[in-house]
């Protein structure tokens, strides 16, 4: 039997897969946060050195690393989109976007509550920090550029390149922030804990599952979303019931 | 047409560009007189205190010359684009790469270099000593070309968009930390007594990063814009 892998690549088909596939990603997103809250708030101790402060990296540390990772994705998928001229490709980099962006405010945004009561200040030119903060300017500058360009097409090319760019650019950045916070000799607080309790290592991953799987439920609604946008012209949106009615 | 070898194409695309920013002086002067206004008005927001402007004076020049560069960027390709000389180009036998190369060279020369130029008189305006000056003049050397390069795939990406100038540095300003600090670092390693040269091969090497993939990026960034 012949398989046609790229059945779903086409944006009439992928809209009713990503239709049924988005509640099992959202239930199961919903479900697992609520278990790893639970795990994080009420099982795992009290840190000895940070007191209760620490829990707030449940949620800081999975946003971080979606963040950088979801980057990764983008540039991958626009790579994808601008290699072999796909359209659902460049319209899944644009949907990962505003995810990926929120992930890196998040981040940014618990780093600022937890920095306050252990470092004594809302933020610290800490070389982690400095680079989300660039990698959240790269989003947006993402996001402008796309929102910018009147023509899909276009807007669709130029934002992959610059992703692709981008990427390019990210270790580059890292590590450049890297030495610059050494040589500034900056804070030398840093998070060492000892070996993390295990209900900790659960709570953060199981947390760490459920944002991913949020992130897959929402890129395939805005996917969803581009797709009617782009398509609304087409005879095939016309026969959808959620259209006709 | 007579075949030129890409040497004479690239000394040829220089010159035009140079000519044509040489028939419109003004548009050079208003980068350099923007980069001395920014410098200058440092002092009046900090203070005039000699060392605190000593310390400061590396990071001032370099993000004046970072901001400065950002508002020349605009230029590289709008002219050409608007008058149908860039659609020329495209279509030219030879190379885009090497012709968007000559326009960067020459986008360099005509704002990037008068910039090293007037950073001396700024530093000594800053109280820099004359080692650090150096060592910030050779990092501007290698740094600002980098700028230029970097900043035409953003100009090539925003060719012929409304509110191009700012959308421009949006996408620009964060890929160009590195060179900042570099930069930067360099000068602060004189101060320090630490070795300046591994800054300095560093801004070396991304300038060598820069001229061999921003010109081929550029290139497909106009092809995307222009189609």
């Amino acid at each position: 039997m012949a398989i046609n892998w790229f059945k779903y690549s086409a944006p009439t088909n992928f809209y009713g897969l990503a239709g049924k596939m988005i509640p099992w990603f959202a239930f199961s997103a919903a479900v697992l946060f609520a278990i790893g809250l639970y795990i994080g708030f009420v099982v795992a101790p009290v840190d000895a050195q940070q007191g209760e402060f620490y829990r707030i990296i449940f949620i800081h540390v999975p946003s971080s690393i979606l963040s950088m990772f979801l980057y990764l994705v983008m540039a991958g998928y626009a790579a994808l989109g601008l290699i072999f001229n796909t359209r659902l490709s460049a319209m899944m980099a644009t949907a990962i976007a505003p995810t990926g962006a929120l992930f890196a405010f998040i981040s940014l945004w618990t780093g600022a509550l937890w920095g306050k009561p252990m470092w004594g200040a809302w933020w610290v030119w800490d070389a982690r920090l400095t680079s989300e903060l660039i990698l959240l300017f790269l989003y947006l500058g993402y996001i402008a550029l796309h929102a910018s360009i009147d023509d899909p097409r276009r807007a669709d090319r130029a934002a992959a390149l610059l992703s692709i760019v981008g990427s390019v650019n990210v270790p580059i950045i890292y590590f450049s922030v890297k030495w610059w916070n050494t040589l500034h000799q900056g804070s030398s607080i840093k998070f060492t804990g000892t070996s993390m309790h295990i209900a900790m290592q659960q709570a953060m991953f199981t947390v760490l599952v459920a944002c991913w799987l949020y992130a897959i439920a929402v890129v395939l609604a805005r996917v969803r979303s581009i797709i009617l946008e782009r398509e609304r012209n087409t005879t095939w949106i016309g026969e959808l019931p959620e259209v006709r009615s | 047409m007579k075949k030129s070898t890409l040497p004479g194409l690239l000394v040829l695309v220089i010159r035009r560009d140079l000519v044509l920013a040489m028939r419109r002086r003004a548009d050079v002067l208003t980068t350099l007189i923007f980069f001395v206004m920014v410098v200058s008005l440092f002092p009046l927001g900090v203070g005039p205190e000699m060392s605190m402007l000593r310390k400061m004076a590396p990071g001032v020049l370099w993000v004046a010359a970072l901001l400065s560069s950002m508002l020349s960027l605009g230029r590289l390709f709008s002219a050409d684009y608007l008058d149908g000389t860039l659609e020329q180009m495209m279509l030219a036998p030879q190379s885009l790469s090497m012709l968007v190369l000559g326009k960067m060279t020459a986008h360099w020369m005509v704002s990037g270099l008068p910039l090293v130029l007037m950073a001396p008189v700024l530093g000594l305006q800053f109280d820099m000593p004359a080692q650090a000056l150096g060592v910030l003049i050779i990092g501007l050397l290698l740094g600002t070309p980098i700028l230029s390069m970097v900043g035409a795939i953003g100009a090539a990406l925003t060719l012929g968009l409304r509110g191009g100038g700012v959308l421009l540095s949006l996408l620009v300003l964060p890929l160009c930390i590195p060179v900042l600090i570099f930069g930067t670092g360099a000068v602060e390693a004189v101060s320090t007594g630490l070795s300046v040269a591994s800054h300095l091969s560093l801004l070396g090497a991304l300038l060598v990063l820069a001229l061999v993939f921003t010109p081929w990026v550029t290139a497909q960034a106009l092809r995307i814009s222009m189609e």
